[in-house]
């Protein structure tokens, strides 16, 4: 399994083979505050680099969800769908989004390693 | 224009709250807990709220002061008994709502509970209809405090010994170390409880009492889901100047005696519309599955054609589901009756349903 990557957006990925699995940061589920509403792309479907790839809702309002790397959607998660409280309580791991078939590792060269995120999520939240 | 604070900014900053503005003012939309947490805890022990953003317009005169707000307001309040609420509104000759407020009868005037983001405008037509001949004091030397859920009773108690007496939709004057306090049983929640009006160099004491004895504070994000579970109207969502009494629904505010003979500004329309009914009208909806409809969402019949809008809609935490209010066409209005909503370019299922989603907790009467 690779190092954790982050994008702008506040999403995460890892990579395992070609296979990347993503969710949202702890960062943005604090911004977000309780979440009620969990929306994700189809299996099989292919999404785009910085494109739109599913939404959330808190109390407050919708967000969408963006996927960093482009590729084929081969796994989503439903019990988060089903219970969405659960994106609060553990968004880096068990509250994944979606599995990705990458097309090209090189697109998570342009993300932000840990310490590059925190430091990014610090000075855009102030 | 520079943001405006309570006089309870310094408790909510220290009690880590997240800020917006509301109506020009700097107001608590949560805490540390969260909404959904907040809006639990106020359903399930007490919670404290401010709401000294809205007006509190004192208005004082002889006899005639009543005869003159009858002209204004679609209330009996020459049978009203002194100390005692209603839920009324300020219109326009249309019908039209300026403001949705509470109006209470106390000794040698009223007092009248204003939403912040009308009260000046509402002062000013105020003071317009009525001239000089009355003392009106939008009253910027008090804060308003209110305390909402099952357990606030005793705690208010604890601290203003005779809260324990009132009556829901009546207050009084109270004496509470040395300051004159006008308590109130009522709220916006849903819920039991009381508002507390008080001198802003008290209130922070007072609050700081109140969360010593268990209540905690609740922003205005929880306000919001509880005030939508109970069925009760916000302005500028489910009211404003483009709707009237009888589309928001709210008939059982108008006064009976009042609806025979009218003489109230904006009786024309509002017996023509009790007559031949309102074209639109404001209805609970209840969206299937977990989905979320907002303010402004369309709404369809079966055979895609719009009949209508969603003005509130969020995640209702008690019921455990998403729930929202809207307006639509007055065929589709019954209960039970499906549509369509259309979120983000999909058209999902949902019903037309009774309001309220959360059954009340009012104290009818203790004595």
């Amino acid at each position: 399994m690779s190092e954790v990557k982050f994008s702008k957006e506040h999403e995460w990925i890892t990579l395992d083979g070609d296979v990347a699995t993503i969710g949202i940061t702890k960062h943005a589920t604090e911004m977000l505050g309780d979440i009620v509403f969990a929306e994700l792309p189809e299996k099989g479907s292919n999404v785009e680099k910085d494109g739109t790839a599913g939404v959330v809702e808190s109390t407050k309002a919708a967000s969408d969800v963006y996927t960093p790397v482009s590729g084929e959607v081969v796994d989503t998660n439903q019990s988060i769908v089903d219970d969405p409280a659960k994106i609060n309580e553990d968004p880096e791991g068990g509250a994944w989004f979606f599995k990705l078939k990458i097309k090209d590792s090189s697109e998570l060269d342009t993300l932000m390693n840990k310490e590059e995120y925190d430091k990014f999520a610090k000075e855009t939240s102030s | 224009m520079e943001i405006k604070k309570t006089s309870l900014n310094k408790l909510h900053q220290s009690n880590n709250a997240k800020f917006v503005e509301f109506a020009g003012y700097e107001m608590p939309i949560q805490y540390s807990k969260g909404i959904i947490e907040e809006h639990k805890f106020t359903r399930s022990n007490s919670g404290i709220f401010d709401v000294s953003h809205m007006g509190q317009l004192f208005i004082y005169g002889d006899g005639s002061l009543t005869e003159e707000l009858e002209k204004i307001f679609p209330l009996d309040l020459k049978n009203l008994k002194q100390n005692c609420s209603k839920y009324s509104f300020l219109m326009n000759e249309d019908a039209g709502i300026y403001d949705d407020l509470i109006i209470t009868k106390i000794e040698e005037g009223y007092l009248i509970i204003l939403n912040a983001a009308c009260k000046d405008k509402d002062f000013e037509i105020l003071s317009n209809l009525l001239g000089s001949k009355f003392k009106m004091n939008l009253d910027n030397n008090r804060s308003l405090i209110a305390i909402q859920g099952p357990k606030s009773v005793e705690i208010l108690n604890s601290i203003i010994n005779g809260v324990d007496q009132l009556n829901f939709m009546t207050g009084n004057w109270f004496d509470s170390n040395n300051q004159k306090l006008f308590v109130t049983r009522s709220g916006y929640t849903g819920e039991d409880g009381f508002e507390i009006s008080i001198f802003n160099e008290e209130a922070e004491k007072f609050v700081e009492n109140l969360i010593k004895k268990g209540a905690q504070l609740i922003g205005l994000g929880a306000r919001d889901t509880l005030r939508l579970e109970a069925g009760l109207c916000l302005y500028g969502h489910e009211l404003d100047i483009n709707k009237t009494p009888i589309e928001a629904n709210l008939r059982w505010a108008i006064s009976k005696s009042r609806l025979s003979n009218g003489g109230f500004i904006g009786s024309k329309k509002i017996m023509n519309q009790m007559q031949d009914g309102a074209s639109q009208i404001r209805v609970g909806i209840k969206p299937e599955g977990r989905l979320i409809a907002r303010e402004k969402t369309k709404i369809f019949n079966d055979t895609d054609t719009p009949i209508g809008e969603i003005t509130s809609g969020t995640f209702g935490p008690s019921v455990n589901g998403p729930i929202a209010m809207g307006y639509v066409n007055k065929e589709f209005s019954k209960v039970d009756t499906k549509i369509l909503l259309e979120v983000r370019g999909k058209k999902h299922p949902a019903s037309v349903c009774a309001l309220p989603f959360y059954k009340k907790n009012y104290v009818k009467g203790v004595n």
